[in-house]
């Protein structure tokens, strides 16, 4: 039987992106992935014949350019272009779009309030401050502020020396972004009902909470402060689909002498007097390495793959609380040509980008409750884009893939999901973009409905949650996944964790992976392979 | 449910293809200019240049330039509490600003740091104009609440014409202009030309003679014809000027330019990089003896410490451009300063620039080096030069304030 320094858990981009840093520092890896494809919610699958769909992640500004130029992950085939403006279509016919040429976009914020056009110079201004402070963080491993460890202590001056950079006000102002609700937050700027449901759509994406829950403005700057080559907040689609920055990664990592083995699903780690010695696989397989680094959340880790008897009883605790909830679901579309939107004037840009239905916070709150009272929301807010407008190679020419994530829908739908209710889920989908593009039905080829169930039984996110764990303070920096436990390292020796669970959470950023990669590399004395940040200034 | 059925594409749309904005004079603009040489000011297409630098600049020094000032942010503040309202809002004391007077300001938030410059116009009836370089409705609605004001953007309402150099009194009255010869420096009068009724102030951005014409939009092309019929008649050559050139003589004419010498504390994202007026040279126009402004309290105490830093002016030897230079306290020494904006001034034959640098317990340093990187056939050398503090403006000429202006 080979002898493997470390076995990575699951597939997903953190877990290649983990896996390609202890390649490269020399260590025999494997990584071992239950699908028969890699790439977990980073994948793009062929479910009609001739389209590809980035069926869960679908567009990509979070993951670093650090990793990217560290792995050479150009060179390994991924490409990611900037998508431009974004657009929320109107009830009485109208619509706000967000223009990717500044000029335009200032005039039609003034179209809409000559004072939020104004306003929204603040208001970049001030979220850019943010980003600024926090992407500093997203590098790095969070200290453990009960430590007195002197890379604690550094890490942790770090940290105040970032809020040093920040003005007195400033400092109070960041304290209240982190536990303000994003309609709070967006009304010390914007008067404009329109305006207000546009900017705040990016809050709720993801999360167990409205437009109204404290908290909701954090998740605004964790998809703000992701960039397409240096242009901080900007989004872009990775050509082919987001299965090509795992198939980079993938690529990038077999050729530093890492190994993948798909179908090989895990059944637990072997614990022995308090190590990790390998796993066992779902087939009876026993594989041993000198560690092993689990990407999969934090209840899956802790409370699945592991015996309650080898951890800590607070541990235990923590991680049946912690909060996964799933909110989420995903429409992914194939189409016959391109759909009109009759409210847009002929040839507009606007379509290039993401589009939303949503013109109000109240529409937005109420598809919130919805989803607390089970349902999945009457009116959902959709997250809608049509990659192929850009990327020919998605489907066949003149033909289009539209990807359309749906916030909310429920991890239990009133009395559990059925194949018929996730099919209801999907044309309440349907049918509110039909309302804005009339020959939008008549398109239709093919559509995969996916609410928290399938998430959860195809790629593994508990309840769905496409973060692996809220994005609240109470889960963030040192708290993630719990307090005590940020720095990658389980309360079992040579066992890591590298997944969106930890520090700093999820969407497609690779941050987790990289950070993690360090700590193992750190506890084998090898020396590091993981960038460090670019740094802003 | 849903909208109705079908929208037509209208005047309500922005239109997406037009990323730069006309203004008025956009007509006369684009067929004057040879070099179709286009820079975006607050997203109007403006000209950089319209024929050669040297020709624009030499206009405005020399005979007269003509340049399209309309996308100047301009707003329109009435109400009972309107100069109640300004007066709160600027450091200057503006509490006695007369009818027809205009007068230059600047505006701080609470923490005492710059906002914006830019000139008050007393328009009479208890009207006035803020021109303002950056966009300021945000602010300004902020700052007015309690006061019983109305505050109306007219950027594009208004159009505004400079019409500067020591011709420039001589073409307006040309033009048809009689009452000029006793308008003095910051006054406005109401006029017309060919029967267009203007305003004219005695104002501008070039430390020379000169005026600004504010008029409707619907006349834009009148004035400019009216005026560029004298230089067809061949009395006097009029020439259009662009940004580059404004860029230069402002410059030479020590006025400072928000956004560009300095960050604006709205758009200022590290601490300490905005800007007090003191840290800007602006001291004297901080009225501390009026009563509440917007920002007091922080610059009161500001002016009791020495001065950290300064926006100054300054003179390089040599002829090498020191464009973003690196300020040094002795060639090779500690690093002090950078050069914000410099320009080759052809009438001083020397480099004129903003920079800032650190003071030391309030005062300049003793000595100020730039190091300047240059290019010679696409080869870099690098150079060491020293720089000369101007406290007045490089240059100034006795005609821009005379009164009446004389004939040239």
């Amino acid at each position: 039987m080979k002898a493997y320094d470390a076995i990575v858990i699951g597939a997903g981009h953190n877990g290649l992106t983990h896996a390609a840093f202890l390649s490269k520092a020399g260590l025999r890896v494997l990584v071992l992935e239950r699908n028969d494809y890699i790439g977990g919610a980073t994948a793009s699958l062929e479910l009609h014949k001739d389209w590809r769909y980035s069926n869960c992640s679908y567009v990509c500004s979070l993951f670093r350019p650090e990793i990217y130029q560290a792995l050479d992950l150009g060179r390994h085939g991924l490409e990611v272009v900037p998508l431009q403006g974004s657009v929320t279509f109107k009830r009485d016919g109208d619509y706000f779009g967000s223009y990717h040429q500044s000029n335009v976009r200032r005039r039609e914020i003034a179209r809409h309030s000559k004072r939020d056009a104004d306003a929204s110079i603040r208001f970049d201004a001030d979220l850019m401050k943010w980003c600024r402070l926090i992407r500093g963080f997203l590098l790095r491993t969070p200290p453990d502020p009960s430590s007195f460890k002197i890379r604690d202590v550094m890490e942790f001056a770090y940290l105040l020396k970032s809020f040093h950079s920040l003005s007195e006000s400033q400092i109070y102002e960041f304290i209240r972004f982190f536990t303000m609700s994003i309609a709070e937050y967006l009304e010390q700027y914007f008067e404009n009902d329109t305006i207000l449901a546009h900017f705040s759509g990016g809050s709720i994406i993801g999360t167990g909470l409205g437009v109204y829950s404290p908290g909701t403005a954090y998740v605004l700057l964790h998809h703000a402060m992701g960039d397409v080559d240096g242009n901080v907040g900007s989004w872009g689609f990775a050509r082919g689909g987001m299965g090509s920055v795992s198939s980079a990664l993938a690529s990038s990592l077999r050729a530093v002498g890492g190994e993948i083995r798909t179908n090989a699903e895990v059944e637990s780690i072997s614990v022995k007097r308090g190590r990790a010695t390998g796993v066992v696989l779902a087939s009876g397989e026993e594989l041993s390495a000198r560690a092993v680094i689990s990407n999969l959340d934090a209840k899956r880790t802790f409370l699945g793959l592991l015996d309650s008897c080898d951890l800590p009883d607070d541990l235990v605790r923590r991680a049946r609380n912690f909060k996964i909830r799933g909110s989420s679901g995903k429409v992914n579309i194939a189409l016959d040509g391109m759909p009109d939107f009759p409210a847009l004037p002929k040839g507009s840009p606007l379509t290039l980008g993401h589009m939303h239905f949503t013109d109000t916070l109240e529409r937005l709150e109420r598809a919130y409750d919805d989803w607390k009272d089970d349902r999945w929301s009457q009116d959902p807010y959709v997250d809608m884009v049509i990659p192929t407008q850009y990327d020919p190679s998605m489907s066949p020419p003149g033909k289009h893939m539209m990807s359309v994530f749906v916030q909310y829908c429920p991890v239990e739908a009133e009395g559990g999901w059925t194949d018929s209710k996730r099919d209801a889920f999907g044309a309440a989908v349907i049918n509110q973009i039909a309302d804005y593009s009339p020959n939008f039905k008549d398109l239709l080829l093919h559509a995969e409905i996916r609410t928290p169930r399938e998430l959860e039984a195809e790629v593994g996110l508990t309840e769905g949650n496409i973060f692996q764990g809220e994005l609240t303070l109470d889960q963030l920096m040192f708290n993630r996944p719990f307090p005590g436990y940020a720095q990658y390292r389980a309360p079992i020796k040579n066992m890591y964790m590298c997944s969106s669970s930890n520090h700093p959470g999820g969407g497609v950023m690779g941050a987790p992976g990289a950070n993690s990669a360090r700590e193992v590399l750190i506890d084998f004395g090898r020396s590091s392979t993981t960038p460090e940040d670019f740094g802003d200034d | 449910m849903m909208r109705s059925s079908s929208i037509k594409a209208g005047p309500d749309h922005v239109d997406f293809k037009e990323v730069l904005a006309p203004t008025p004079f956009q007509d006369r603009v684009d067929s004057y200019s040879l070099t179709q040489d286009w820079a975006s000011w607050n997203g109007y297409k403006t000209a950089k240049t319209y024929d050669t630098l040297a020709s624009e600049y030499f206009a405005i020094r020399s005979t007269c330039g003509v340049m399209d000032l309309t996308p100047m942010e301009k707003y329109r503040v009435g109400g009972p509490d309107a100069l109640h309202f300004l007066n709160r809002l600027v450091t200057r004391d503006i509490s006695g600003l007369q009818p027809n007077r205009v007068t230059y300001v600047v505006w701080c938030n609470d923490e005492g740091k710059v906002l914006d410059d830019g000139t008050i116009f007393s328009l009479g009836g208890g009207e006035y104009r803020l021109c303002s370089q950056h966009h300021q409705l945000d602010w300004l609605l902020i700052s007015s609440l309690g006061f019983d004001v109305t505050i109306e953007e007219e950027t594009h309402s208004i159009a505004a014409l400079a019409v500067q150099g020591p011709t420039s009194y001589s073409v307006l009255s040309a033009a048809g202009i009689q009452e000029l010869n006793g308008l003095k420096p910051f006054g406005m009068i109401n006029a017309r030309v060919n029967g267009i009724e203007c305003m004219v102030s005695r104002t501008g951005f070039t430390g020379d003679l000169g005026y600004e014409i504010w008029i409707d939009p619907s006349n834009a092309s009148a004035i400019w014809d009216a005026i560029f019929a004298l230089k067809e008649q061949g009395l006097f050559d009029i020439r259009p000027t662009g940004l580059g050139a404004l860029e230069m003589v402002r410059i030479e004419a020590g006025f400072i330019l928000p956004g560009d010498d300095f960050n604006t504390a709205e758009t200022a994202i590290r601490a300490d990089h905005d800007r007090s007026p003191y840290e800007l040279g602006l001291g004297w126009l901080v009225n501390l003896q009026k009563c509440y402004f917007t920002g007091k309290r922080a610059l009161f105490a500001e002016f009791a410490r020495p001065i950290r830093r300064k926006l100054v002016r300054l003179s390089i030897e040599g002829n090498k451009p020191p464009k973003d230079a690196f300020l040094y306290d002795r060639k090779g020494g500690g690093r002090i300063g950078t050069i914000k904006s410099c320009v080759w001034s052809p009438i001083l034959k020397t480099n004129v620039s903003m920079a800032d640098i650190e003071y030391d317990k309030g005062a300049p340093p003793k000595q100020i080096w730039a190091e300047i990187y240059y290019q010679k056939e696409l080869e870099w050398r690098a150079t060491w030069a020293q720089c000369r503090l101007s406290i007045k403006p490089f240059w100034v000429h006795q005609r821009s304030s005379a009164t009446p202006p004389q004939k040239y």
